[in-house]
């Protein structure tokens, strides 16, 4: 196998909060949040890689810290075998062209004062990827007309466009530098079911014309089914199981990814799937719980989850999860412990 | 493609128009509008419009009353100060001292402002830290007392005017852009632009300051009234504009003297400094008004 475009090895991004002078005086201590705890995982080239968990857990985070958007605390990011982390402002600024990222918001990610080819023009400018104005307009003509959009739009500006053509304009600006690798942030669930399903298509087509590798952050198992070709679930700032997409949606280890899969609904004749409900919010994660982090909701948890954190083990073929019970072969989606 | 059809028809008009017609419709402000514009139109052309020559004294003149009063004549309508000086012309010639310094000094505070509150407000850090509290520090002191305090150690005169209104006059819209940066750079599109690479000095200049730009000019029109009788003051208290040159603030001053036999000389210079500051006053006020769409009914 080749090397991967993307691999990341013990990525960490801790969030402190200082308590200003009088908390200092006081003794108070500095507030430190672990966003993403220690994460490794690679992207291969031409891959589409899924990244899952609830609102909160650090997926985001994590895609942004990859394109040190936030620069992570602890971790090695390798690109194109390339050590992303380490590389200067100037390196990084050239970096930037190769690998982008498309929002969550289509509304909040477009500059409101600025007309459509301006904004999809900029990386252009920026990493004087055109020798002239009309070159410039000549190129975000094409790839605006690549994403659905009408040339008779270029002169406008974005409150004119409904969402699902904002996030068009969104994704012109993210590949008119012809990058390799993109962050897709939650890219659909900002819009409606009927035109995510247009932009799913979209980007799918995308993927395949233009050659290009995927890391997919949703919180929605069907899309993320749909698209990837692997899968990442993510609970707490940690990755518990990644895995091959058929493999996490039909033989989920993990029993967080378990309790996740029994959240989809399913239209099925007889029997189906139990339903397995955690109990309890998450955990904050100012304080997270000792042990494996997910203890304090798992129905399986023992002793030792309390006070070991369990690390990740080989379930199959390029299937890995983290959890002390894994050789005990449960399944909470058909009963209790097998 | 359903999401493509639906785009929203270009609005007719521009912004700024659409703002301006409902400046125009506040009929108050734009009367005010007026009379700022008319005076200008002094400043700009005071050789053509002003009857005498400001500083021409003429001593049979003295303290000649104005037109309409017993002992007036036609020749000095507004009458004479104490050396026989034509007072209609000193207030047309000292409307260019009060005008230059007004715009003078709001310009250039403004243009530091923006950039100083550009820089706390999107850096952040040790920027902040330096340039909030040197603010701070600005804003302990009284404004006149600073600038006295300023006119006294650099010496009276116009450019030293200038500068000591400046000093503490760019605090002012420093802190409002700060505050709006600190907001705006939060937006995810300041993030995609720089996810795409662009320099903090693009970020700051392109991305972040268009949006509150205008809302921040009007409101430096505002402070240019206070800048104004600030000038004025320092004049008054003989820290202005040398003589002979006329300045607002120096005839009242002059005039002070003679106050009790010749009411005139002190009386037409301040309420020359009343009305453009009661009109430069309501002017940006409903400027204020149009251009903020919080406002807007």
């Amino acid at each position: 196998m080749s090397e991967p475009l993307l691999s990341v090895s013990g990525l960490t991004k801790v969030y402190r909060g200082t308590p200003g002078i009088v908390g200092r005086l006081m003794g108070r201590p500095t507030l430190e949040v672990k966003a993403v705890s220690d994460v490794s995982l690679s992207v291969e080239r031409g891959e589409i890689l899924g990244l899952i968990g609830e609102s909160g857990c650090g997926k985001s985070t994590l895609g942004r810290t990859i394109l040190r958007l936030h620069e992570p605390t602890e971790g090695a990011i390798r690109f194109d075998g390339i050590d992303v982390a380490a590389l200067p402002p100037r390196e990084m600024k050239a970096m930037r062209r190769r690998m982008q990222i498309i929002f969550q918001d289509p509304y909040a990610s477009l500059n409101p004062r600025r007309t459509v080819a301006d904004i999809v023009g900029l990386p252009l400018q920026l990493h004087g990827l055109a020798r002239s104005k009309a070159e410039t307009r000549d190129s975000v003509a094409a790839i605006i007309e690549k994403v659905g959009l009408k040339t008779a739009h270029l002169d406008r500006y974005p409150h004119q466009f409904s969402g699902g053509q904002r996030q068009r304009i969104g994704i012109a600006r993210a590949l008119v530098s012809r990058p390799e690798f993109i962050v897709c942030d939650e890219p659909v669930s900002a819009l409606d079911v009927s035109i995510q399903a247009q932009i799913i298509e979209l980007l799918s087509d995308l993927k395949r014309d233009m050659g290009l590798t995927y890391l997919f952050i949703s919180h929605d198992i069907s899309v993320i089914g749909y698209l990837s070709d692997r899968v990442a679930v993510m609970y707490l700032g940690e990755v518990v199981e990644i895995g091959p997409v058929q493999a996490i949606l039909e033989r989920p280890r993990h029993p967080y990814t378990q309790t996740l899969m029994s959240a989809v609904p399913r239209v099925e004749a007889e029997g189906g799937r139990k339903r397995v409900r955690l109990m309890g919010d998450l955990p904050s994660p100012l304080d997270p719980p000792g042990g494996c982090k997910f203890h304090t909701r798992c129905p399986l948890a023992t002793d030792l989850c309390r006070s070991r954190a369990p690390v990740s083990q080989s379930v199959g073929i390029g299937h890995h999860a983290s959890c002390h019970r894994l050789n005990e072969s449960f399944n909470l989606l058909e009963g209790e412990t097998a | 493609m359903s999401d493509a059809d639906v785009t929203r028809p270009a609005p007719s008009q521009s912004l700024l128009v659409r703002n301006l017609v409902v400046f125009a419709e506040n009929r108050l402000a734009a009367g005010s509008a007026v009379i700022v514009l008319v005076f200008v139109a002094l400043a700009l052309f005071a050789p053509l419009i002003a009857p005498q020559d400001p500083n021409a004294t003429d001593l049979f003149s003295r303290l000649q009353p104005p037109a309409w009063q017993a002992g007036g004549d036609w020749g000095h309508v507004l009458g004479c100060d104490a050396l026989g000086r034509d007072i209609l012309s000193r207030i047309i010639y000292g409307s260019r001292v009060s005008m230059l310094v007004g715009a003078t000094v709001v310009f250039i505070a403004t243009s530091i402002g923006i950039l100083a509150g550009l820089a706390a407000g999107y850096l952040g850090g040790w920027v902040d830290t330096i340039i909030s509290r040197t603010v701070d520090i600005l804003l302990g002191f009284p404004y006149l007392i600073f600038a006295i305090g300023l006119m006294a150690m650099m010496g009276a005169g116009l450019g030293n005017i200038i500068l000591a209104l400046v000093y503490k006059e760019w605090v002012i819209p420093c802190r409002v852009v700060r505050a709006e940066t600190l907001a705006t750079r939060e937006q995810e599109y300041v993030e995609a632009a720089r996810a795409l690479g662009a320099s903090n000095r693009h970020i700051m200049l392109r991305e972040i300051l268009p949006n509150f730009l205008s809302p921040v000019i009007v409101v430096s029109t505002i402070r240019m009234a206070n800048v104004i009788i600030l000038e004025a003051s320092l004049s008054f208290l003989g820290l202005g504009v040398q003589p002979p040159t006329a300045s607002w603030g120096a005839m009242v001053a002059d005039g002070r003297a003679f106050i009790m036999q010749a009411w005139w000389v002190s009386t037409f210079p301040g309420l020359a400094i009343l009305l453009l500051v009661l009109a430069l006053n309501v002017a940006s006020q409903g400027l204020r008004d149009a251009f903020d769409p919080r406002f807007h009914e």
